[in-house]
């Protein structure tokens, strides 16, 4: 209570390490994958279907987690949907905060016409369930990889647009930025050397937030059945095989899940951690 | 004068960004491969069967043409016809809106709830452990979005303790009596407890699912607001009056500090709408979002168009609703 803050810096402190820490072994599984998954993720065994993990009766040498209904090893395609999650993570999330810290850079900077037509895009996105506007993208561009990350871009982009149009439109009001058009800075580069440096750590805090939205929208793609292929080893596919067998085999679901929740927390925690970093009032 | 000159600017913008929805989901949905009218032909059939349908189905004419014939029904109030179910769209469609409707508002009533116990409870013992273990609650549960929740909900209340249920809307072998789809609400009305109670027990997992997020969202706004409020002078005139702490936040403060958060659980309501689509997948409730995501895998374009314009009805509803609840609650903008 008498240091209020220097509690809130420590528990900030805390989990910005905690969630690190997760992400790090994240890509470490992803990189490592292939030499450290103990089974081929796809291999399938139909005499070894639904075996339990290791601490339970009847659970096989090797398959510490245990197995699918189609005899395939879930540790080894946790490690190896790991590579997945944070490839859509980086690549749909790292496009996604271009495309719309642009737009809002321009909306809320330029105004004017510029303005109105991004906002009316914003205005008609905010009005469609982006998990229905995901599922009908897809339908649209077709499974795989890059139609996932492709939807995941025409989605979101608002998030960021949203967000960093309102603060440009603060920062655009200050005086460092009129005394910079005196000097006679041009309008580009007044958004990209003036504003572009004080909207940063927002957009930082919403790239990392977008991160996990992402994984999270893959997972719900995969989960009706959209992303990439059957076949392939993601958590959200595996969390679509689990729910269906929840009754026979919990084990096929919980990990999985656990994975993906500790994931989307870390991204998130992380995104919050480093706001309250850039907070100059906490710092 | 002024407000309603500003409502019918609000109406005027929300026609034209449902204009440009339904454009862009009319194009987007007719890009889609795979044509929706062989999918429903039996394998033996000829070209001029298919050509034949797709003329019933005026999806032989330019996109634009479609579009014109499309908007001129749906300002008649005729949406077009389902392509798999072959009934009306707008039949489908309000079929299923109550169910969607009772599990949306269930969830956000729960979200108050949680959310106005936990910011409450906070605030009366700031400064304790207990305010410390509520704001790491809080900071998890607005983290993780409605699909995990779901997820983890099932797993603990479906399988390791199996007190709800988690799949469907009510147990199908229930003879059930209404006339309405609301079934929550008709089976008050009609005084069944017994159906109300299984209606509830498929409800409450899905509905809380929704509810997590955003019970967080209402706890942490809500704690900010109160501890604004309770530094105010006077809170602290009512205090010296020697009214207890209880009655000083819940009678004093909290209806000042409400009205920011009632804003908030606005446009935050149109969030969890949304997340209804694939939580009632999830739960297997037949709802709106469920059969939006079958009509999307049976490429039944009539129907994906009906879902959509009715969600951004909703969604636009319920923004300007809040606009002017928000008008009418607070002087300072009713006199401006």
């Amino acid at each position: 209570m008498l240091d209020g803050r220097g509690a809130v810096r420590r528990r900030a402190g805390v989990r910005l390490w905690l969630s690190a820490l997760w992400l790090g072994l994240l890509v470490g599984a992803a990189l490592l994958a292939p030499w450290i998954a103990p089974k081929d993720p796809l291999a399938q065994d139909l005499f070894l279907g639904r075996l339990p993990p290791f601490w339970m009766a009847g659970h096989e040498p090797g398959y510490h987690l245990g197995t699918d209904s189609l005899g395939r090893d879930v540790l080894s395609r946790i490690l190896h949907g790991a590579r997945i999650a944070l490839v859509v993570a980086v690549v749909a999330g790292s496009v996604t905060c271009l495309l719309g810290a642009a737009l809002g850079l321009m909306a809320g900077y330029l105004r004017g016409w510029v303005d109105v037509v991004i906002s009316r895009f914003i205005d008609i996105w905010m009005a469609f369930p982006p998990v229905l506007f995901s599922i009908l993208l897809i339908a649209v561009i077709g499974p795989g990889l890059g139609s996932i990350i492709l939807a995941i871009v025409i989605i979101d982009w608002t998030r960021f647009a949203r967000v960093v149009r309102a603060e440009a439109m603060a920062q655009g009001a200050m005086d460092y930025v009129a005394s910079a058009r005196v000097a006679g800075r041009g309008r580009i580069g007044i958004m990209l050397r003036e504003i572009l440096p004080n909207v940063m750590p927002t957009i930082v805090v919403l790239l990392t937030l977008e991160m996990g939205i992402a994984v999270i929208v893959e997972a719900i793609l995969s989960f009706v059945n959209l992303s990439i292929s059957t076949d392939d080893p993601t958590w959200g596919g595996m969390i679509a095989e689990g729910r269906t067998s929840v009754h026979q085999a919990w084990w096929v679901l919980v990990f999985p899940l656990v994975t993906l929740f500790l994931t989307v927390l870390s991204f998130s925690q992380l995104g919050e951690g480093l706001k309250d970093r850039f907070d100059p009032v906490l710092r | 004068m002024r407000l309603l000159q500003s409502v019918l600017v609000r109406l005027a913008t929300t026609a034209v960004t449902l204009f440009g929805l339904a454009v862009i989901v009319f194009v987007v949905i007719r890009v889609v491969p795979g044509n929706p009218v062989a999918m429903m032909l039996p394998p033996g059939a000829t070209e001029a069967d298919v050509a034949r349908l797709s003329a019933l189905y005026g999806l032989d004419k330019s996109i634009f043409q479609q579009f014109l014939i499309w908007a001129g029904g749906v300002l008649q109030g005729d949406f077009g016809t389902s392509i798999t179910a072959r009934q009306p769209v707008l039949e489908l469609v309000l079929g299923r809106l109550p169910a969607t409707l009772e599990l949306s508002i269930m969830a956000l009533i729960i979200a108050i709830v949680i959310g106005g116990l936990a910011a409450l409870t906070g605030t009366r013992l700031r400064g304790t452990r207990v305010e410390g273990g509520i704001d790491v609650a809080n900071g998890v549960a607005l983290s993780v979005p409605d699909f995990l929740w779901g997820l983890v909900l099932i797993l603990l209340f479906g399988v390791l303790m199996p007190v709800f249920h988690i799949s469907g809307r009510v147990t199908p072998s229930l003879e059930l009596p209404f006339v309405t789809e609301f079934y929550l609400f008709e089976s008050v009305v009609r005084l069944r407890f017994d159906l109300w109670s299984d209606i509830v027990a498929h409800m409450f997992m899905p509905a809380l699912a929704l509810a997590i997020p955003l019970s967080a969202i209402i706890g942490q706004l809500l704690k900010q607001s109160l501890k604004e409020t309770m530094h105010l002078d006077y809170v602290t005139l009512s205090r010296t009056k020697g009214y207890g702490e209880t009655h000083v936040i819940l009678r004093e403060a909290l209806p000042n500090a409400a009205l920011p958060t009632l804003t908030l659980v606005g446009v935050q309501f149109t969030f969890l709408i949304g997340g209804t689509v694939i939580i009632e997948r999830l739960f297997s409730y037949e709802g709106l979002g469920n059969m939006a995501i079958d009509a999307v895998i049976n490429r039944d374009l009539p129907l994906i168009q009906g879902i959509v314009i009715l969600f951004a009805v909703i969604f636009t509803g319920v923004n300007l609703f809040v606009d002017m609840m928000y008008a009418a609650l607070n002087p300072r903008l009713r006199h401006a």
